[in-house]
């Protein structure tokens, strides 16, 4: 099996200012599917796609952000090897009990130096995505429920210490750098986009004082047509539009990025070029970051730099 | 039935309508350069401080209005709702914004 180690991000937890109005959003506009509440208060979605339990989780509190973005790994010897390999590093890590989420089994956390909590995971009970496995129709009246994204493909996240979270992802945890945009001056990178298989990134990081930010989750649509379609139920129903439908020209993929009801950003997303780990890393200088942005406009559009929950 | 926001140190003024915030309000008079961010109480770009009158709030993340902020009712801009005329002193990173005269402010 060519796949192995982590395999993919498996959920993302944020916060929300009103739970039952940002549930209203994710359940009728995104259109997720809820499965399941737990004692805490907690939400549970998943994209319709998606065979995991769970892969968005929310939680009311009285401030917006991420609390944590976790990954699915092969098996429990994987999780394992993962905690002791972390641990060399020098990294702090602590097991979560199973059952502490919804359908999820044991889960090793540890803090990034850009201020980020990241899991990682073996089991989450597969739940299905509601077509059959013998003879699956290629898709079930889910997929038209509101904006209906496929699966949670990715985060972009802000915070210090860029560099040496990209040591972690690649040194550590079996990832590599597909994409970076150079600072100013050339000698660092101001942002990464790092992938586990052949996604043109599974996780981003960009270069920010503020620890712990969130710039956005990232949702996959199957089609330019279907991202066309979430920007008109975005207008529909008045969801706040950051950029787009437009092209990054980093990672090639068409975009909208919007904002939840308590500001947190997401991204309906599709297509990028397919890496493979043997591939060069791709570079945009500093002064091609609104290429790299919006490749149409050209255009390094302030918020994406400077908004962030 | 609309309020009037009034701007101090710009001489700016605008009509809000109660269920209208004042960000969308101010985000309708055009001006260049108002940085309008996620419009959900969570980035904290919008920040301001009401100095006079009535106005109702929705719930704005805590990273950016500390206890000290609510009692000097600085809050965001896009989670504050008009209930008579205000007066309005913007302050964070609107602030050189909306003060700046409109013939110094940068084309976006
Ligand atoms: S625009 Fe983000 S908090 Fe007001
Ligand atoms: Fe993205």
């Amino acid at each position: 099996m060519a796949l192995t180690g982590v395999l993919r991000p498996g959920h993302a937890q944020v916060r929300v200012l009103d739970l039952e109005e940002s549930v209203r959003f994710y359940r009728d506009v995104l259109g997720l599917v809820e499965t399941g509440r737990d004692a805490q208060g907690r939400v549970y979605f998943k994209c319709w796609d998606e065979r995991d339990h769970n892969s968005y989780v929310i939680r009311e509190a009285d401030r917006a952000g991420i609390d944590f973005f976790g990954f699915r790994v092969l098996d429990k010897a994987t999780l394992d090897k993962f905690d002791a390999d972390l641990r060399a590093y020098g990294i702090a890590t602590e097991r979560i009990p199973a059952g502490e989420m919804l359908e999820t089994g044991e889960r090793v956390r540890f803090t990034l130096p850009s201020g980020h909590v990241m899991e990682l995971f073996a089991d989450k009970t597969k739940v299905g995505n509601g077509i059959p496995l013998v003879n699956p129709a290629p898709w079930c009246k889910a997929r038209d429920h509101g904006i209906a994204p496929i699966r949670l493909d990715h985060a972009l996240l802000y915070g210090p210490n860029v560099a040496e979270v990209q040591k972690i992802f690649t040194e550590v945890l079996g990832f590599y750098l597909v994409e970076r945009v150079l600072t100013p001056d050339g000698n660092a990178n101001a942002a990464i986009w790092l992938s586990c298989g052949q996604k043109v990134h599974d996780i981003a990081f960009a270069e920010y004082p503020e620890p712990g930010k969130l710039h956005h989750c990232s949702f996959l649509m199957e089609s330019w047509d279907q991202v066309l379609r979430a920007g008109d139920i975005m207008s529909m129903n008045q969801v706040a539009v950051d950029i787009g439908p437009t092209r990054h020209g980093v990672t090639r993929g068409c975009t909208i990025y919007a904002w939840d009801p308590s500001g947190n950003r997401f991204e309906t997303f599709m297509g990028g070029h397919l890496p493979y780990p043997d591939y060069e890393t791709m570079t945009w200088t500093f002064d091609n970051f609104g290429q790299g942005l919006d490749y149409p406009q050209r255009k390094l559009h302030e918020t994406f730099l400077s908004v962030v929950s | 039935m609309t309020h009037t926001v009034s701007i101090e140190d710009a001489d700016v003024r605008y009509a809000c309508a109660p269920q209208e915030s004042l960000l969308s309000g101010l985000h309708r008079l055009g001006l260049r350069g108002i940085p309008v961010g996620c419009r959900g109480g969570g980035c904290g770009v919008c920040k301001v401080e009401i100095t006079e009158g009535e106005f109702s709030t929705r719930a704005m993340s805590r990273d950016h209005v500390s206890d000290d902020d609510l009692a000097h009712r600085r809050l965001l801009a896009c989670r504050v709702y008009p209930s008579s005329d205000l007066s309005v002193k913007v302050i964070g990173k609107l602030q050189k914004k909306v003060c700046t005269p409109a013939a110094d402010r940068p084309l976006p």
